[in-house]
This record gives C-alpha cells, structure tokens and sequence, in this order.
C-alpha cells in the first residue's frame, strides 16, 4: 500500500485516496476540431510507461483535492506530488 | 514416563510440573505445557499422522515449524474448527482435539492408498489430461476428487470468535527474534527508534539448539521487555510485505490458549504495521533430501530431529541414520547421539567430509559413511531401514546397498534462507553456487536482512549483522557463509533401471522427481509453467521446503544452470491467513454503514418491506393487514393514480451549486442549456460521461440568481458530486464555483395524486396553488405543515405532484402532517414508484441504462442542446452512435396480457430454433400495471421502435413469449396529469 504525501494533509495510506490515471490530458478546447481519430485518442489512449509516470490522484477520503504524482511505475516510489495547475518539478509537462 | 515413552526425564523447555491432556483420532494422550502437538505427539510414540494430498501414502512429521508440510490436522470441531492447521506450529492445550485429514477412514486404513498402488495412473498433468473431457463429466469427478483429496473440513455455522485489526507506525519493524532479530532490535531501540520486534513462535530467542545461547538471549529479550519504545509481538507472523514498507502481520492472541482464553481477548489480530526502516531476520528453512521413499513416517528434517530432542525432550527415534550433503546435520546426530539415540550412522554425500564437525562426530565414536547416500527407505507405518550405497564421482550409484535398520532417518539437503518477505519486497535474489541458495541482494525499499537469511552459519555473525542492520550502520553480509563444497545430485539417482521407488519433492502436493523431469519432457520449461503443471509449491506450505530442489531438477533434466531456470514468484502470504482476521470487525451489522431517512422509525411501525438501495433503507411497499406484494403495490399505484400517494423520496442526491459560474458549470455538465432558468424555474437534466453515454439525471432549481440545488438519483449521489469536484479542480479550475452535498440535511416527501393540490392547500396558506400561479416545474418557498418549506411541483409518477423539501430535522413533523386521517393519503414505497414511472415510460438510470446507452438509444434527443459544448458531445457525433443497430428503449407489450415479463429476459427476432442466435435485445423494466389491467415492459432492442415487423420473441426457461414493440408512455403520453 503506497503512502502518497498529499500536497494538503500530508502523507496518507493509499486506501484514502483515488487514482485518476495519467495526468496533464487536457480537454480539447474545441472537440468538433477534432476527427473521430484523435477525439479517441483523448478519450481512451493513455500512456503505460514503465518507470516515471505522471497521474492525477485524489484525496477522496480525506481533503478531497486533486493534486498530481510523479510515480515509478517499476518501484513505486513517488518521485514528486505537486499540486493542480502547477508544473512539473522535472518540467515537461506541457 | 506417564505413557509419553519417547520422553526424555530432563531437559526441554516444557514444564513436566503440568501436563495436558489432548486427543488425537479420538486417542487419549498427555503431553506437557510447552510441547507443541507434534512433540506431543512424538513423545507418545506417534508418528503417522496423516495421509498425504495425491497418493494418500503415510506421513509423519518432517519438521518443527512453519514450513510443515505433511502434518496438517483438523482442530476443534463445528463453528470453530481448523482445517490444515500444523502440527509443528499448534501449542498444546488442555483439552485440544486434532484429527487427521486426507484419510477416510483413518490413518491407518485409508481407502485412498489405492491412488498410491496405481500411482503410474497418476503422473504429472493428471488433472488437466484426464479431465478435460467430456466437460459435462467434470461435475462428477470433481465429487470424487474432493472426498479424495480431503483437504480438511470447512467450520460449521458462523464463526463465533472476534478477531481485531491493529494500525501501527515504527522506525524500525525487526522480523523474527533470533540471534539476529534481538540485536538487531535492541541495536535499534538503543538508538532511540521505535520499534517493533515480531515472531512467530510463543517466545522470542529463535531457535538455538545450545543452552547458553538461548541464555544470553534471554537477557537480550528482558532488556528489549522494559524498553518503553519497543513492542514485542509473539505468535505473529509478518506474513506479506507490500509497498513502501507497510507490512501485514497475524498475531495469534489466543490459539494457544484453547477454550481457556479469557473473553475480552480477540482470537487473532491483523496488524497493519508501517515501517520507516525493515530488518528481516527471518532465519533458513532446512531442505529435506530427495531419495526414494523419503517421505515415510520417522524421515525428518535433522534440524527438526535435534529440536525435538533438545527443546522438547523428545526422542524423535531410538536408531537414526543421519544422512546430509552439508556439516550442519552433525551437531544434530551429537545432539541426538548425547541423548541416548543410537547413531547408526552419519550418511554423507560428500566424499570429503572432513573437517571440524565431522571430527567432532567421529570422536564421538559415530559412524560416518563419506561419500555414501540414503537410496531407500522401507516400513509402512513407520521407517524401518535405510538403505545405502557409495556414491561415484559423477553422482551415481556403485558397489552394494547395504541396509541399516532404524526408526529414524534425520536428513539434511542444505539450507533455504527464508527470503520470502524480501522478495515480495521487490528485492532481487542471487543464486549462490557456493552456498547452493538463492541469497537477497537488491532491494528497491528501506529493508536490511540480517543472519541466516543472509547464509550467516554461526551465532556471533548472526548477532553482528543484526546489531549492524539495527544501527543502520554497514556489515559484512558475507559473515559467516559455510561453503557447501557439495557436489551431491539433487536428487539421489535410483537403485535400479526399473527407478522403482518415488523420490518426493514437494511433500504436500506429492510432486516427485520423476514428475518434474516428466513435465520437462513435455515442454514445461518455464518455472513458473512446471508450477502451475506439477503442483510443484502450490500447497499451503507454498514450497518452503521442496522448491529450490525442484528447480535444480528442472534445470538438470533441461542443462541449465539454476539461474536461468530463476524462481517463481514469492507472493503473499507467507503463511495462511484466517478470513475472520481479515474481515476483523467488519462483520454482521458493522460490514457496512446502514443509512436512514429521517422518516424511518415510522416506515418502520408502519410495518414497511424495505429495500437496500446503496447503503439506503427505502421502504419498498407497505403491506396491510395480509396483503401480499402484489396486492399492496397494486393498491399503492391506484391511491396515487385516483386519490393521493406520499413518498419518503429523502435519499435523493442534493447537491448546492453555487457562485458566480454555477451556471457555466451546468451548461457543460448537462446536455440542456441553463441560460435562461429563472429563479423559481426547475429543469429536468441529463449527464453523460466523455463517452457520451448516459450517468445520471436529474432536477435542478434556480433558488436565485447564481444558486441551484441539484437532485441526483440515489445511489449516484457521491458519484455525482465527485464528478462535478473533479472537473472543477483538474479542468476548469478557472470557474467559480462551490458545491456542497445536501444530502443528509435535507429530506424530500413527494405527494403524488389528483387529490394532492387540495391536500397540500389545507397545510400551507402562504403559497399560491393556483396552476397559473404555481405552474409545473415551478418551485415556491413557504410554510408546509407550519414548518419552513420549499415546495417543487415535479413529478416522477405522471401525476399532479410535489416534492416538499424541508431541514432533516422536521422531516417527520411533515410526514405526520401529510399522513394525518383527515387527508386520506397512501403512503407508497419505491416498487410502486417503479410500476407508475415505467407506466409514464420515464427511464431509471441503472434499470434502463447500464453506462452503454447514450441519449439517442433513449430517443431523448429533444434534451441535447444543439448551441453549446457539453461534457460527451463530441462522442454522440461518432457515425457508430447512429448505428440503426444499436439497441433503442421501446415499450413492449406481451401477446398475454398477464404474462410479465422477467427482467433481464433476451429478446430474439424470430422464435428460438434450437441452435443458438444473437439475442437483439433485453427487457429492462417490466411489471403488472393495475391502472392499465395488464402487463408492460421496457426493452432496449436493435433498431428500437422503428424495428419491422414489431414482433418479437422472449424465450423463457418453459416457453417463449411473443411480445409486440410500442410507445413506452403506456399512460397519458401527453402528460395532460401531471401538467393540470
Ligand atoms: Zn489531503
């Protein structure tokens, strides 16, 4: 059970919180722009990388934020918590 | 000796002060406090115990703790029996019943043993080969199988015992309180760390064979007991090490105690224990040699011989033959020689089995046979001979057998050093040739290992490493490391061609050599496929004692090294787990919360049937006076159709949308725009997920300007209101807005019925009634009942209808009010809700949508704003949404108007045939309408309403009934009701 430091109430059992899968996926401003191909795309393609992985998590059974984690798919070791809107501390995160 | 004649007159750890009586197959015996049932049992000269799992051949016991896989009993007996519980690990009490399993009908006439004569019926695969079919047979083997197999008996009843579960936080969790465990811990504590020190024996001290040893650690234990910062937990086994070091452990509180145990005490605790530092000292596990007929009762490990003899006083044999490919069995043929069991001799596979222990024995005046080995054993009950021969240079047999007579052959393979716990820590293991043992090297968490685990053979390297690991200061994980200079076979070649006699490997799965070199053959080359094949370590035992033996076979039949062969994965638990431990109190009433409406208590003297919706008590109908549930929903549905109906409609989601974009936030969450809702306005709305399929629904009223209160369904209430959060904070963080879950501080009544504008005027006087005043989808504030009120007239029945929504608190004061004699109102439950909205053809979300039907299936297309973006837009203007296949809601209507429907029932298009056919559809709401006088139906079928011919089939289990496609608005399609 990973021990996930919340940006808000700091480090928690994982079992107080719910994954929101791969992080920094934004909605598309205009969907109609977009072809039946790509709209999938941001619908159901995510990345499975193995080692450094961005989500999004909540702390559903705790403050109730959002807030985003860099986790090591491979360790499961957190890189980095940081919070909505903020960047990536490794940057690149677009 | 009283009747224990393999008891020693001094020396142990048992109390003779006290002895206990148990019963074993309904045998009288005593042993003494200290003893556990095996010793027990040992001491009482019994050495069959059981029978084992495939062949049914006599077993006894191999060794002295957890890694037993022969001697599992059955313990107590009803709602608290055990079944497979070991022998080795069970602490004697007064009063104690065991059994064996695997017998029928006893373990010394087994029916079973006729599996053993047709053994070469029964090779590796035998289960996937011989079973596969035909498939309808399997229902009959298995029968068999299971009364064969007899893996023990299942409590009967409910399990009286309760059993707890702990939460702990430490620096330092040490597992296992040996040498190295208690340096390690007190290392630790001394530093300042908290710290939790864990076993799974009844004391801490491990299990040293020399008295002074045990002496010294008994001082180490006292410190370790008056330290305010550690916490001593026996009888508990770390038994799964999971993520950043939290850690799963069972503590048997009370087993040992029996019927004795003092009533405030659970029966076991499951502690969850996270951990900022992990020390495991968790020891080795001795291997058992691969001969032919090594498995007969009175063949054991050595370590286990000599346990028996020096902490239980107990003569495990009176003639042993201690047979080993390494020097650590001589201090147990000593130890057993010192304690008067003849030593017919010490059997060493190696040829140069010199050396300072081997000197020690031969001083001694032992007989030592280098470079022999066991071929074979005989005795039915229990061993009676052993059979050796010298063993050649390149591993196989030469010159004579000769045959030495015993009751006891004391055997050790080497040593497995217990890196379970490391491995499921994600730690990497290396085969080491020089030790012949997989050894912990990597670890990708804060976990050290100390002692045997890491090979350490000696004490003072045990305790080093220990203090070292405790300290968190560096070691020298090589200390103490014996070479096993051994060049001996894995498995003892056979006396003969003919390879008469199984050599066993995995004991409790009665997995042999000749099983792993067969499944080796037959193309079962990965470990982890020859696993799953044989059976090899798929036991309770998991394969402590059989698998690295298993794997060296496998990797001799294929020419690889160990390493290429690698190991199958250690998995949790390490040892069994109770299901009462896991369930701890979440069990009975507190398995999960039970929600309550306001109104309750008078649901509940009214005598409700109620109905679980989530953790929701909703009465379901109200019987009177005999009725059935037929009977009462039907005259439920009539009140509200003719007079007037109340509904405790208080479970709905309530949800208060406010700020300044509270009105942005609808218009993308919903379909329908919200522009122009005034306050004093409701609208009914519809969600879907990206996907475009439907979530849920609801409706929402304008309070003022910026301010809504939204309903959801009940059981999406939380799903709901986390949605809205989640797009807020991740994907518009930039909209100001604030929800707050209404929920439980509201309750909602909902008066249903042509009566109810008249009955609803004689409790208000501040609220205009008039239809033009108050018009449908309208809501007002005033008084109900003399208690502050909002009032919205909406309707999920189809009739003149509104819901009263007033504090929690004043919930029951409404409905009193509402229910009083002179109002002539119906209390209805939800069935008859369901019955009058399916009427109305309105769809329920979850009945007719199952997170795979869009708005358009529905016809709903009317509610898809065609001015704006909204959350699943995009998807629905995918061409496969239009697909004229897609399954659309329509009414259906049974060619017998009394026949009703099942929900759930498929729907074909032609009559079934008698080979299979794509089912077209299925019926999603179906019920007795007794204001239409017959049945009706809701269905999602391929082409929907536009489906020619409208005919269709619905085969049930004795017939199939044709039912004809319609409108599903079976009642006032034009709402002429509800909108008076
Ligand atoms: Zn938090």
């Amino acid at each position: 059970m990973l021990l996930i430091p919340c940006p808000w109430c700091g480090a928690r059992d994982e079992s107080e919180f719910t994954c929101g899968g791969e992080a920094h996926i934004r909605r598309p401003a205009d969907p109609d722009a977009l072809d039946d191909a790509h709209w999938a795309d941001y619908l159901f393609m995510r990345a499975n990388p193995k080692g450094s992985h961005r989500e999004r998590w909540c702390h559903s059974h705790g403050c109730g934020r959002w807030f985003n984690v860099e986790r090591d798919t491979v360790t499961h070791g957190i890189v980095s918590v940081y919070r909505m809107g903020e960047p990536p501390p490794g940057g690149d995160g677009s | 000796m009283t009747g224990q004649p393999y008891r020693l007159a001094e020396g142990g750890a048992i109390d003779r002060s006290r002895p206990v009586g148990f019963s074993f197959d309904g045998r009288r015996y005593t042993g003494f406090a200290g003893d556990t049932l095996a010793s027990a049992l040992l001491a009482n000269g019994v050495t069959l115990v059981g029978r084992s799992f495939k062949y049914h051949r006599p077993r006894g016991i191999l060794s002295a703790g957890t890694e037993e896989p022969n001697a599992l009993v059955q313990l107590g007996t009803g709602a608290r029996g055990i079944a497979n519980a070991k022998a080795t690990r069970v602490e004697l009490h007064e009063g104690l019943v065991a059994s064996s399993v695997n017998c029928w009908p006893g373990p010394r006439c087994d029916l079973g043993a006729l599996n053993d004569l047709a053994h070469r019926l029964i090779p590796a695969g035998f289960y996937y080969k011989t079973f596969m079919w035909p498939h309808r047979g399997w229902h009959f083997y298995e029968r068999l199988i299971r009364r064969m197999a007899g893996l023990g008996r299942a409590p009967e009843g409910a399990d009286p015992d309760r059993y707890e579960r702990m939460n702990a936080h430490c620096d330092v969790l040490v597992v296992g309180a040996g040498p190295a465990g208690l340096a390690a811990a007190r290392a630790a504590a001394r530093g300042g760390s908290r710290v939790i020190l864990a076993d799974e024996r009844g004391l801490p001290g491990g299990t040293l064979p020399d008295a002074a040893d045990t002496g010294r650690l008994g001082e180490t234990t006292a410190e370790l007991e008056d330290l305010d910062n550690v916490r001593i937990l026996v009888r508990t086994t770390v038994t799964g090490y999971f993520d950043h070091n939290f850690l799963i452990a069972l503590e048997r509180v009370t087993d040992h105690l029996g019927p004795h145990a003092p009533a405030h005490l659970p029966r076991q605790r499951l502690w969850r224990i996270r951990a900022g530092r992990v020390v495991l000292a968790t020891g080795a596990l001795e291997r058992p040699l691969v001969f032919a007929n090594n498995d007969r009762p009175g063949i054991m490990l050595a370590s286990a011989a000599r346990a028996y003899v020096n902490r239980f006083a107990v003569l495990p044999g009176r003639r042993a033959v201690v047979v080993t490919d390494n020097d650590s069995a001589y201090g147990a043929a000593l130890d057993l020689h010192r304690n008067g069991v003849e030593i017919a001799a010490v059997v060493d596979l190696r040829r140069n089995g010199e050396g300072g222990k081997p000197a020690e024995a031969r001083a001694a005046g032992l007989q030592i046979l280098a470079g022999h080995a066991v071929v074979d054993s005989r005795g039915r009950r229990r061993v009676r001979t052993a059979h050796v021969a010298r063993l050649d240079d390149d591993g196989s047999l030469t010159g004579p057998v000769r045959t030495l007579s015993c009751d006891l052959i004391a055997m050790s393979g080497g040593w497995n050093p217990a890196v379970h716990l490391f491995s499921q820590a994600g730690g990497r293991l290396r085969y080491d040739e020089a030790l012949r043992a997989f050894l912990p090297e990597g670890a990708p968490q804060a976990v050290r290992c100390a002692g045997a685990i890491n090979g350490a053979a000696d004490t003072a390297s045990c305790i080093a490493q220990g203090r070292a690991a405790g300290a968190g200061e560096p070691d020298d994980r090589a200390a103490g490391r014996v070479e096993a200079a051994s060049r001996a076979p894995w498995a003892v070649p056979a006396r003969n061609r003919a390879g008469e006699g199984r050599r066993f490997v995995d004991f409790q799965n009665d997995v042999t050599s000749a099983d792993i070199a067969l499944a080796a053959r037959e193309g079962y080359q990965s470990v982890e496929h020859l696993k799953r094949y044989t059976t090899l370590g798929m036991g309770t035992d998991q394969g402590k004692t059989g698998n690295v033996a298993g794997l060296a076979i496998l990797a001799q039949t294929l020419g690889l090294a160990i390493p290429e062969v690698g190991t199958t994965t250690f998995r949790p638990p390490y040892d069994p787990v109770t299901f009462g431990a896991i369930a701890g109190r979440d069990v009975g009433r507190l398995a999960d919360p039970v929600r309550r409406t306001p109104i309750h208590r008078w649901h509940e003297e009214a005598g409700a049937v109620f109905e679980d919706v989530g953790q929701w008590k909703r009465p379901f109908y109200y019987p009177q006076d005999g009725e059935t549930k037929h009977g009462a929903v039907a005259r439920e549905c009539l009140a509200v159709r003719n007079a007037a109906g109340v509904m405790d409609a208080s479970t709905l989601g309530k949800i208060l949308v406010c700020g300044p974009d509270a009105r942005a936030l609808l218009n993308r969450i919903y379909t329908n725009a919200w522009d122009r809702l005034e306050a004093g306005r409701c609208r009914y709305g519809l969600m879907l997920g990206e996907d475009g399929m439907v979530l849920d629904d609801g409706v929402t009223a304008c309070l003022a300007g910026n301010r809504f209160l939204t309903t959801t369904t009940t059981g999406n209430a939380s799903r709901v209101f986390a949605w809205l959060e989640e797009w807020l904070q991740t994907e518009w963080p930039d909209l100001d807005v604030y929800l707050t879950s209404l929920t439980e501080q509201l309750a909602t009544v909902a008066l249903a019925g042509p009566n109810a504008r008249e009955i609803l005027a004689a409790l208000t006087d501040d609220i205009d009634l008039e239809p033009d005043a108050f018009p449908f989808m309208a809501w007002r504030e005033g008084r109900v009942a003399g208690l502050p009120a909002r009032v919205f007239r909406v309707s999920y029945t189809g009739e003149l209808s509104y819901e009263i929504v007033v504090p929690a608190g004043d919930a029951m004061d409404l409905w009193t009010a509402l229910t009083g004699p002179e109002h002539a109102v119906t209390p209805f439950g939800t069935e008859a809700m369901h019955v009058l909205r399916a009427e109305k053809g309105y769809l329920m979300i979850g009945q007719e949508t199952d997170g795979t039907v869009t708005p358009l299936d529905l016809d709903m297309q009317w509610i898809l704003s065609r001015k704006k973006d909204f959350i699943g837009r995009r998807s629905l203007a995918r061409p496969a949404m239009r697909d004229p296949l897609r399954k659309r809601l329509v009414g259906l209507e049974t060619g017998d108007p009394a026949t009703v429907l099942p929900e759930g029932a498929q729907i074909l298009a032609e009559p079934p045939s008698g080979v299979p056919e794509a089912m077209i559809g299925h019926v999603t709401s179906s019920y007795w309408s007794p204001t239409l006088g017959r049945s009706i139906a809701l269905a999602l079928v391929q082409g929907g309403r536009d489906r020619e011919p409208p005919t269709v089939h619905v085969p049930l289990d004795d017939r199939t009934v044709r039912a004809s496609i319609r409108d599903p608005r079976f009642y006032d399609p034009d709402g002429v009701r509800m909108n008076g």
